[in-house]
């Protein structure tokens, strides 16, 4: 049991950056960002994740910057804490329990949060414990809205936006929407001006409204300002409340003048709806989140400078998780029709491959093209997609579309369309292994597998294209799924509960295997050492072992498998169960009886995506449980879109380890690559200095010189004269013009070695000053 | 409900003429209201908005600035004349030639003492008001270019006026010029060389000038120094009116109407207060001409003619009535008369009388005849027989009537040659069923009778109420040919005995002023409906208010009636069932069962879909005394005629609308 709890299940790249509005620090050089379970520091010039403030064991529900202490920051978390820290090295320091748990709490300010979408004022406690129970909670409004942007602070008001419009403190005043029946003027979010008594409101329909002079009762008045044509996701005032700042679905921020309101500014093209939008103190930077997982960084309205870019995963994740073979990325859809090139090393998005090649419009319920299956052949070379428009009563709009890898621009580049390659949907795509040809098998349910071939060219020039070269069919059956063995040599295919085994070579149907009821759902060949086995599982709670030598059953077992899954590089599979609403792993050898590790109620839900992932380097861990992570590292997606994977102890205490390494300077943003390169600068600086300065060469002459040594070392009933030596001191105060710096050099391999053994220093000594002796007697 | 033939009519092209200028008098709660042709109509904002008076226009007179003194009413206008109206005959009372051009502004101090006009040849010329008329004083400093506009310091010792791309100060007492504020920034897009025309200006107490000008901009200044404190950039177009009480309100000629208020930034800060811009508001489609801000609403004018009253909901604890939008487009009075027997329909314009016939029931209508006016003055009134064979108008000038003979499509219209010498003029005029008499409204509430025959007409009598200045607006007559009802807009109710010739009785007299009424043919019912909308029946022969009438009284009209929008323009009765009042305001057609019982609050209100889905047996049980159907819309009139038809007078607004100029700029999406 100790081994088991060594396996962990964390968090590693892939959270929501955009769940809540971030944080600029005072400084405007960090952005800080609730990212699942941890707080993520960003540099905001060089868009590098510089660390993570870690602790919380549930989501992180809101960050805000200290206001006494502009190097701290509190964050607060579903777990039922509210934690201070400081930022820039990452320590924790003050732990605040809530006895109550807050399953869903929005922190707001340092004294206020939302707790149970009630509105309420904790008042934190100033001791020097640790952790410090706080006690006091005072309910200031109940029935708030759980949306982000529903609750602001003013001046001295707070605001709460529900369906009715809360201002509280100095007195309350509320106003309810929805005035008028089928106007759509419900509340969406609320921002108060920083020094005036002003209020903005966003609405559903679109329009903003200004709401002045509410401190007067039934004097309130308010301006509108409309040029969304969506519900206004977001507000903010910058901090001198010059200016105001929205955005929606149009994915446009727009900037409005306080005090002339027609006037209005425009960022367009930022890419995805717009969620939050933050400014810095000094309100030189803004930061917009947006719905595709990213946050920009915008110098004061006109110019994006950063763009830190989380993992996409939009309405849902259409292709499976794809390894890349050459940049080691994870490739799944990412923003609307492109795939995405995800690096798990570094938690970051290397770069985006348009897939569509169409303009996306932002709008809600539009049928837009999707990506939903992705291949790579085993070298990277090649990249097939498929990309499906699924309209309501009409035509399914299938398009199949190879890349080659282009050495020169490093990237793919589009080598073939097929438009409608299939009838009807395609269920499963793979390249084949096999060194030797270049293939692609696809399955769809119009109940055939097509193969498609490079087609080669007797010129050399001309580019090869991609045809059909076989389409197969088993029974006019449906054909769920499709899988190569390792070595490229035999394709099974799984038609409904028939599973079929061809040669691609020559296209022969070789055998059939079935084992009804139950439709054949995956269907994987064992690798290396188990390569004889074929394992597939059917949707009536069946896993089955073929063995291919003998066409004939090994075992079964019955398991609802709802994702199988072969690691690459070793004999383990993975194996994801649902069991009563949850699902439960299996990591196990096909040749074996007993699965390797077994993990009961991993998540809720089912699992969909999983993906080994190859290590960088592999892990020399001897624990037999821990060993199916030495060679790769298993990567899935919950239901709730959550990256999740398995590490060890000893691998956390090494990424803690390095991670600590990183924190040395902080002058500047500590990123790896400021290391690297901030090193190499620092070295240059002091050369630079050393060229430009030979003062300060000279001054340090002196103390280091032999002669001064000689003179205070040497004792004094050996010394020669005083004359002989004042002569050779004052020589050795002059530098030689032709290579003084050679000399130095000398002079310094010289010390170096004359701490050794005294007897070489004499040597030297006498070395030195006898060619000096011979030029006084040619005097 | 009963079933009727319906004759729809919609070939009355009858068309407002668009809003000028406009002035409201606080202390008696009045809006006058200038229109382009010259017209003016007296609004009474206590009384639900309810068009008191009207003043018709004349072709040679146009009105570009109203103002009141006290109760007097005064206007200016392009042909150079002050004109000050008599708002008891319905008349101007003299004009007086001011010697400077055409005048753009006319402007009272608030003492009430003088009047500031301003002249196309650049004076300011101050008159001073005085018991009967006013009187020439003198010239403030002649300045070059026209002055548009002029707002009096309410302490009344300076005057702002706004000029071709200036601003001028002038000291009263003085007569001197004391700051001049130059427009530098000639606006938008618009050529350098085109002046900027100052539409309007408003001095504040705390000596701030506030002015919009051609260039889309309206510019706070400070009157003092004369520097332009703020520029609020409100429209690509002109700004065209100003009009300050607690706020400033600002129309455009893109038709929006933009409030500014003058707000405090925050609560600690009360003595730093700036103007911001808050509401806009978007009713018009044309210019907004004219522009008035009362205690709880914002008026508006323009060229599409409506008036437009926007409450301000802040103001207001509930909804009602007075917190919802309204715009009033026709007329609170007839201008549509119909002969019962005959089947002829006479529709009046301001300059000329079409008579139409109806036809059966092919629709086939017949054009007969359009009486064209010589003269420049306007119809104020006209009354058809209900046999056809008499038509009278009147002017302000003169009373003119025909003989009509109609055989077949073939019409004769004769003009009656010689009328008594004292019917000069009327407000109402009116013939008797018999069409033996006509009855003419006159001056001082008074009511002339004439006899006609074929041979001549002579006057018979004149009825005169015992007291009652205000001008006759209502008259109706019962079929026995024995009642003559007058209203006039002091509320008063007036019955006269006509075989008699004497005054019958005064009906109570109720705080609203009555908008529509009607004698019942066969029990002598006097039917009268207000216009805060409640009814009243009251009997003419027992000198009281109804059995039915009390009762209606008592248990109080539904909510849902009360807060109806247009007054009722007309009550008829169905002389087949005496059970039934037939009423109409501009989006209803109202037949009151008085058989039926009366709904009380809790009943459905507007429940002919839900009676025509119940069975036969269950009607009875859902039904009361108000059936109303909103089938037709945009009604000037209604009326039953004697075969049982009903004639429906239809003006659809959006005619209206096709009908007026392209409007500057339409509201395009994310502009």
């Amino acid at each position: 049991m100790v081994e088991h709890a060594e396996i962990r299940m964390v968090h590693r790249g892939g959270s929501k950056i955009n769940f809540r509005e971030p944080v600029i620090t005072n400084d405007s050089r960090f952005l800080l960002c609730a990212a699942g379970e941890s707080v993520n520091v960003y540099s905001t010039s060089t868009e590098e994740y510089v660390h993570d403030l870690q602790g919380h064991t549930d989501l992180v529900t809101g960050v805000v910057l200290n206001p006494s202490n502009h190097l701290q920051v509190y964050s607060c978390s579903a777990d039922g804490t509210v934690r201070l820290w400081d930022f820039t090295d990452a320590i924790l320091i003050k732990v605040l329990l809530q006895q109550h748990s807050l399953p869903k709490s929005v922190l707001i300010t340092a004294s206020c949060f939302l707790h149970l979408f009630q509105l309420v004022a904790v008042h934190l406690p100033h001791s020097g414990d640790q952790e410090v129970e706080a006690r006091e909670l005072s309910a200031v409004l109940c029935d708030v809205s759980p949306h982000a942007g529903a609750a602001s602070f003013g001046r001295e008001v707070c605001v709460v936006v529900l369906i009715q419009l809360f201002v509280s403190v100095p007195h309350r005043f509320s106003l309810k929407s929805g005035m008028k029946k089928g106007a759509k003027n419900a509340f969406t979010c609320v921002s108060c001006h920083p020094k005036e008594d002003c209020i903005a409101t966003g609405h559903e329909d679109g329009k903003i409204r200004m709401w002045r002079n509410f401190n007067q009762k039934k004097e309130y008045t308010y301006s509108t300002l409309h040029w969304h044509h969506g519900a206004v996701n977001t507000l903010c005032f910058t901090p001198e409340g010059t200016n105001l700042l929205s955005g929606g679905i149009e994915s446009v921020l727009v900037h409005w003048h306080y005090t002339q309101e027609n006037q209005k500014d425009f960022l367009p093209r930022l890419g995805a709806a717009i969620t939050h939008i933050a400014v810095s103190p000094d309100g030189s930077l803004f930061s917009t989140s947006h719905s595709d997982n990213k946050i920009t960084i915008i110098q004061s309205c006109v110019k994006v400078s950063a763009v830190i870019q989380g993992l996409v995963k939009g309405d849902g994740v259409w292709t499976n998780l794809i390894i890349d073979p050459r940049s080691k990325a994870l490739v799944l859809n990412g923003k609307p029709g492109h795939l995405q090139f995800y690096s798990l090393h570094r938690d970051k998005q290397l770069y985006n491959l348009e897939i569509v090649q169409q303009e996306y419009i932002h709008e809600e319920g539009l049928d837009q093209f999707e990506v939903v299956n992705a291949a790579f052949d085993a070298r990277g070379n090649w990249l097939a997609t498929v990309e499906e428009r699924r309209k309501k009563g009409a035509e399914l709009e299938i398009t199949l579309k190879l890349w080659a890898y282009d050495e020169l621009t490093q990237s793919f580049v589009l080598n073939t369309t097929v438009t409608a390659p299939h009838e009807d949907q395609i269920t499963a795509m793979f390249f084949s292994p096999s060194p030797e040809t270049t293939m692609l098998v696809t399955t769809s349910l119009d109940g055939h597998f097509k193969a498609w071939l490079l087609a080669d060219h007797s010129d050399a020039n001309a580019e090869g294209f991609w045809a059909c070269d076989f389409v197969g069919g088993y029974h006019l059956l449906k054909p769920g799924c499709c899988s190569f063995s390792a070595d490229g040599s035999l394709l099974s295919v799984g038609f409904q509960e028939v599973v079929t085994v061809w040669s691609p070579a020559s296209w022969e149907l070789l055998t059939t295997l079935s084992q009804p009821p139950g439709a054949i759902r995956d269907l994987c060949f064992g690798r290396l050492s188990c390569s004889k086995y074929l394992l597939g599982a059917s949707t009536k709670n069946q896993l089955c072992c073929w063995n291919l030598l003998t066409c004939s059953l090994e075992w079964s077992t019955p398991m609802d498998v709802s994702l199988l899954q072969a690691d690459p590089l070793s004999e383990n599979m993975a194996a994801f169960c649902s069991q009563s609403g949850s699902s439960d792993l299996f990591v196990f050898k096909p040749s074996e009886p007993r699965p390797l590790y077994s993990q009961k109620a991993l998540c809720t839900g089912k699992v969909q995506h999983a993906v080994f992932a190859p290590r960088d380097q592999m892990l020399e861990s001897c624990e037999e449980r821990t060993q199916w992570l030495n060679r790769s590292q298993l990567y899935f997606f919950t239901q709730h879109m959550d990256l999740l994977t398995f590490s060890t102890k000893t691998e956390e205490d090494r990424l803690l380890a390095s991670s600590k390494q990183l924190m040395v300077d902080d002058s500047v943003a500590v990123t790896p690559f400021y290391l690297l390169l901030g090193k190499h600068r620092g070295q240059q600086l002091e050369k630079q200095e050393a060229l430009t300065n030979p003062m300060a060469e000279r001054t340090q002459l002196p103390q280091g010189s032999i002669a001064i040594k000689e003179l205070l070392h040497t004792p004094a009933h050996v010394l020669p004269s005083a004359s002989f030596l004042c002569a050779m001191f004052v020589r050795s105060l002059l530098i030689s013009s032709s290579s003084a710096r050679q000399d130095n050099d000398l002079w310094h391999t010289v010390k170096k070695t004359h701490k050794k053994t005294e007897y070489v220093d004499i040597e030297l000594n006498r070395f030195i000053y006898i060619p000096l002796k011979t030029m006084e007697r040619s005097k | 409900m009963g079933e009727f033939k319906v004759h729809r009519v919609r070939f009355f092209d009858y068309m407002p003429t668009a809003i000028r200028a406009m002035a409201f008098n606080a202390h008696t709660e009045r809006l006058a209201l200038g229109r382009m042709d010259g017209s003016v109509e007296i609004f009474n904002f206590a009384d639900r908005y309810f068009q008191e008076k009207v003043i018709p226009g004349k072709d040679s007179r146009s009105i570009e600035a109203l103002c009141w003194v006290g109760g007097r009413l005064f206007s200016a206008g392009l042909n150079g004349e002050i004109t000050e109206y008599d708002l008891e005959n319905l008349r101007p009372k003299y004009s007086l030639e001011a010697y400077g051009g055409p005048i753009w502004t006319i402007t009272s101090n608030s003492q009430g003492a003088h009047l500031a006009i301003g002249c196309e040849d650049g004076t300011v010329k101050l008159f001073e008001v005085l018991e009967e008329s006013i009187q020439f004083e003198r010239n403030l400093d002649r300045q070059k270019g026209r002055i548009i506009s002029l707002s009096w310091h309410p302490s009344g010792t300076q005057i702002a006026a706004g000029m071709m791309d200036m601003i001028r100060v002038f000291d009263v007492p003085t007569g001197e010029l004391k700051t001049a504020m130059l427009l530098v920034d000639r606006g938008f897009g618009g050529s350098k060389s085109r002046e900027t025309v100052v539409w309007s200006v408003v001095f504040l107490s705390d000596y701030t000038i506030i002015s919009g000008d051609s260039a889309g901009k309206v510019q706070v200044w400070d009157g003092h120094t004369g520097t332009l404190v703020k520029t609020h950039l409100v429209t690509k177009w002109d700004v065209l009116a100003l009009s300050d009480e607690s706020s400033v309100v600002v129309g455009t000629s893109e038709g929006t109407v933009i409030q500014f208020q003058f707000i405090a930034p925050t609560l600690q800060q009360q003595q730093d207060k700036e103007w911001v811009r808050t509401r806009t508001f978007k009713n018009h489609t044309h210019d907004v001409r004219a522009l008035a801000e009362i205690e709880t609403a914002i008026v508006s004018g323009g060229m599409d003619t409506q008036l437009v009253v926007r409450p301000l909901l802040e103001k207001f604890d509930e909804r009602s009535h007075a917190s919802a939008l309204r715009k009033i487009q026709f007329p609170h009075r007839n201008l549509v008369f119909c002969a019962k027997k005959a089947g002829l329909l006479l529709f009046q314009f301001p300059g000329q009388l079409e008579l139409w016939r109806l036809g059966e029931s092919d629709g086939h209508v017949l054009f007969l005849c359009d009486i064209c006016l010589q003269g420049e003055d306007h119809i104020c009134c006209s009354a058809l027989s209900s046999c056809g064979g008499w038509l009278a108008y009147s002017t302000m000038s003169s009373v003119r009537l025909y003989r009509l003979q109609t055989d077949n499509n073939d019409i004769s219209i004769s003009k009656v040659p010689k009328l008594p010498k004292i019917l000069r003029s009327a407000h109402q005029l009116c013939f008797s069923s018999d069409s033996s008499k006509l009855f003419a409204a006159s001056s001082q509430s008074s009511v002339l009778v004439i006899a006609l025959s074929q041979s001549e007409c002579k006057y018979v009598h004149t009825l005169k109420p015992k007291s009652g200045q205000q001008p006759i607006h209502l008259m109706t007559n019962s079929v026995d040919g024995k009642w003559l009802a007058t209203a006039n807009s002091d509320c008063e109710i007036h019955v006269y005995n006509v075989q008699k010739l004497k005054l019958h009785c005064i009906v109570p007299v109720y705080g609203s002023c009555p908008s529509a009424m009607g004698i019942h043919p066969t029990t002598n019912n006097l039917t009268m409906v207000h216009a805060d909308q409640q009814i009243f029946e009251y009997s003419i022969v027992e000198k009281q208010y109804t059995d039915w009438s009390r009762k209606l009284q008592k248990q109080g009209l539904h909510n849902l009636w009360l807060d109806r929008d247009t007054p009722v323009t007309h009550v008829t009765f169905n002389p087949k069932n005496p059970e039934q009042i037939l009423l109409h305001d501009m989006h209803m057609f109202c037949i009151i069962d008085q058989s039926l019982p009366l709904p009380d609050q809790k009943t459905q209100f507007y429940n002919q879909m839900t009676l025509r889905s119940l069975s036969e047996q269950e009607r009875p049980s859902h039904l009361h005394a108000f059936k109303i159907c909103k089938t037709f819309q945009d009604l000037l009139s209604v009326s039953l005629l004697d075969d049982q038809s009903l004639v429906m007078v239809e003006r659809p607004l959006l005619a209206i609308t096709c009908q007026l100029p392209a409007p500057v700029r339409q509201k395009k999406f994310a502009t």
